[in-house]
């Protein structure tokens, strides 16, 4: 497995994670009127296992993709890591730091975004929430302004900046959030979903953006998300959850290498083929007229394909691995599979 | 020996100023976005004056009786209408319910990521709301006292006037402290609505906003040689709105009025402590709802 710690050398570890578990106590709602007046006197409860022990170095520079399905626990450990909340065992340094002791020292040096969640004041201008940044995070001005237009310019929202935030569009909002949690410079950034429900020009532009700002401050980035044009764009490693724990856990192209088995075949035929010689010749995933995408073994692609050329008349061909979203899919099966629903009835 | 460096503990406090002042302006900015409704708001708050003025006009017209515990019907009016100035200062709209909203859906998030104290950051903006308050109630606040000026006992001494203004300011403190305790207790029980109702019914009563407390002075406690106002005199609740008002009116004077302004100072510093424990605990238990 991918360990950028070992290369770098321990002391250059940004995050260190050792065992971390965190359990919630959940209550359940009964449904129904008696039932909820039963639940006055007793209210059924049960652990939940967000996270079940988790490892993980995280070195400085790293942009890190945190994939899971939905409530796998991605959201509990960036909680964790940015000291929201307190773990039910295990350790954890962030920046020498234990995050949940919320150390001044600390949380001057991080910054978390939520995709979902506003730190902007919603009445006001982002600009007067970037000055209230200014005297918390104590930035020097003259510093504080060189640092804001260069971030605002870099998202092309400078005549934004003074416009009541409720007035903007969610892309608008996001891209201003991104500059108030990076005018103090963090030297970790935690970002929960930052192009939740954005268009793709706004992706774009944010992906553009993360990369720059992260390679030219060699900041360490751990960025959680279901887009896997995020995880393509910005990230070289991958940290997979599932039920609370950590199912792979390396590099992108290795995941691709490790987990696909397959490649797809695209063909533009002149005309309808036999689809009897078709499926010789590897699993049709798709035959819409002379259109033609196949799944091919990888092990015989370099027979297969000599063979269609030869054999079809082929107008246009190509050749790709299975979508990343597929092999994530996947492996959040398998995990599904593997480990039972995290609960324990008490 | 190096005289050039500057003492290290200095510039944080005076950071912790800067800060604090920033937030101070931006929240009077916001709350300027909502001067339409404020303006409204201060008209209304005049409204249950009137109905108490009618209560006691009818009161009085019932009984034969010049003065009810020592209050005559000038006294009556005047004792509202001061009850009303101190509950401006006392008095904190939304606070509790506001943390306890915030802790239920998460915005809390933001105070425990950020180098920023929760509690200074919710005083600032309650010393901006209450000097917007101000801004816009000074006028029909000086109208109605003007109007109402024959039923005032003559303008007391300074040294009266000044234990009045102590007696207001730390009534703001104290109320401050009260609700952002109770709005953290939202990390316990998530929803506090009903323990704001249930403490604004005990602030009705025993804060001397519905009836003057000396009422309760002929009434015995159950404990030997107290009364039920003296039981009260040692609780928080008179000092947000009755006590204020007896000063001004001189129902409290020297020792007295020494003694209570010290029990007053005292439940700010116990509200100011379990306030901090509040959140210490508070946080410590938070399970960071709301994604």
């Amino acid at each position: 497995m991918h360990n950028a710690a070992a290369a770098g050398g321990e002391s250059d570890s940004v995050i260190r994670v050792a065992g971390l578990a965190k359990e919630y106590r959940v209550f359940d709602k009964p449904e129904g009127l008696l039932a909820s007046v039963r639940a006055l006197f007793h209210r059924e409860s049960r652990l939940v296992e967000a996270l079940r022990g988790i490892d993980l170095t995280v070195g400085r520079g790293e942009f890190v993709a945190l994939l899971g399905p939905n409530g796998a626990g991605k959201t509990t450990l960036l909680k964790l890591l940015s000291g929201i909340i307190t773990p039910t065992l295990g350790t954890a340094s962030v920046l020498g730091h234990v995050p949940w002791e919320r150390a001044d020292d600390f949380r001057r040096r991080f910054a978390l975004v939520m995709g979902q969640r506003n730190q902007l004041w919603w009445d006001l201008p982002a600009a007067e929430s970037f000055r209230l940044h200014q005297e918390i995070y104590r930035i020097d001005p003259a510093h504080f302004a060189h640092i804001r237009d260069e971030l605002v310019d870099l998202l092309g929202v400078r005549k934004l900046i003074l416009q009541p935030v409720r007035e903007l569009s969610l892309g608008e909002r996001m891209k201003l959030e991104l500059v108030a949690a990076l005018l103090h410079e963090p030297e970790v950034l935690f970002l929960d979903e930052p192009t939740i429900g954005l268009d793709v020009v706004a992706q774009h532009t944010i992906h553009t953006f993360l990369r720059h700002v992260q390679a030219e401050r060699r900041m360490t980035v751990i960025l959680t998300t279901h887009y896997m044009k995020d995880v393509a764009a910005l990230c070289e490693r991958l940290v997979v959850i599932t039920g609370g724990e950590i199912l792979y856990d390396g590099s992108l192209a290795e995941i691709v290498d490790r987990f696909t088995t397959h490649k797809i075949v695209t063909l533009d035929l002149e005309e309808e083929p036999d689809r009897a010689r078709i499926e010789r010749l590897g699993y049709p995933c798709e035959i819409r007229g002379p259109r033609v995408v196949l799944r091919i073994e990888r092990s015989r692609i370099a027979d297969v394909l000599p063979e269609l050329l030869r054999d079809e008349r082929v107008l246009d061909v190509s050749v790709e691995d299975v979508p990343l979203e597929e092999i994530v899919a996947g492996l959040f099966r398998s995990g599904d599979r593997r480990s039972q629903p995290a609960e324990v009835p008490s | 020996m190096n005289a050039v460096v500057d003492p290290p503990a200095a510039a944080p406090k005076l950071a912790g100023l800067r800060i604090w002042w920033t937030m101070l302006a931006i929240s009077i900015e916001e709350r300027l976005v909502y001067r339409g409704d404020f303006a409204l708001g201060t008209l209304m708050r005049f409204l249950p004056i009137v109905t108490q003025v009618f209560l006691w006009t009818a009161v009085f017209s019932a009984t034969s009786r010049g003065d009810i515990a020592g209050y005559d019907r000038n006294d009556i009016v005047a004792y509202y209408l001061l009850t009303m100035l101190s509950r401006a200062f006392s008095s904190m709209p939304g606070l509790a319910t506001g943390i306890a909203r915030s802790i239920r859906d998460g915005s809390i998030k933001k105070f425990l990521v950020q180098p920023v104290n929760y509690v200074s950051f919710l005083l600032a903006s309650r010393v901006a709301h209450k000097l917007v308050y101000y801004a816009v109630a000074a006028a029909p606040f000086a109208a109605v006292f003007f109007l109402c000026r024959s039923f005032f006992p003559p303008l007391p001494e300074a040294s009266t006037v000044v234990a009045f203004l102590v007696s207001l300011l730390l009534s703001f403190l104290l109320g401050f402290f009260l609700e952002t305790t109770l709005g953290m207790l939202g990390f316990w029980f998530l929803e506090v609505s009903s323990l704001v109702f249930g403490y604004m019914l005990v602030q009705y009563l025993l804060s001397g906003h519905m009836f003057p407390i000396d009422m309760l002075a002929g009434i015995p406690s159950g404990i030997p040689g107290t009364s039920l106002a003296d039981v009260v005199a040692w609780l928080p609740f008179q000092y947000t709105a009755y006590f204020p008002a007896a000063v001004w009116l001189g129902k409290v004077e020297g020792a007295e009025l020494t003694r209570l302004l010290l029990v007053e100072a005292a439940w700010v510093v116990v509200m100011f402590f379990a306030c901090r424990i509040a959140w210490k605990r508070g946080t410590r238990r938070y399970s960071g709802f709301g994604g």
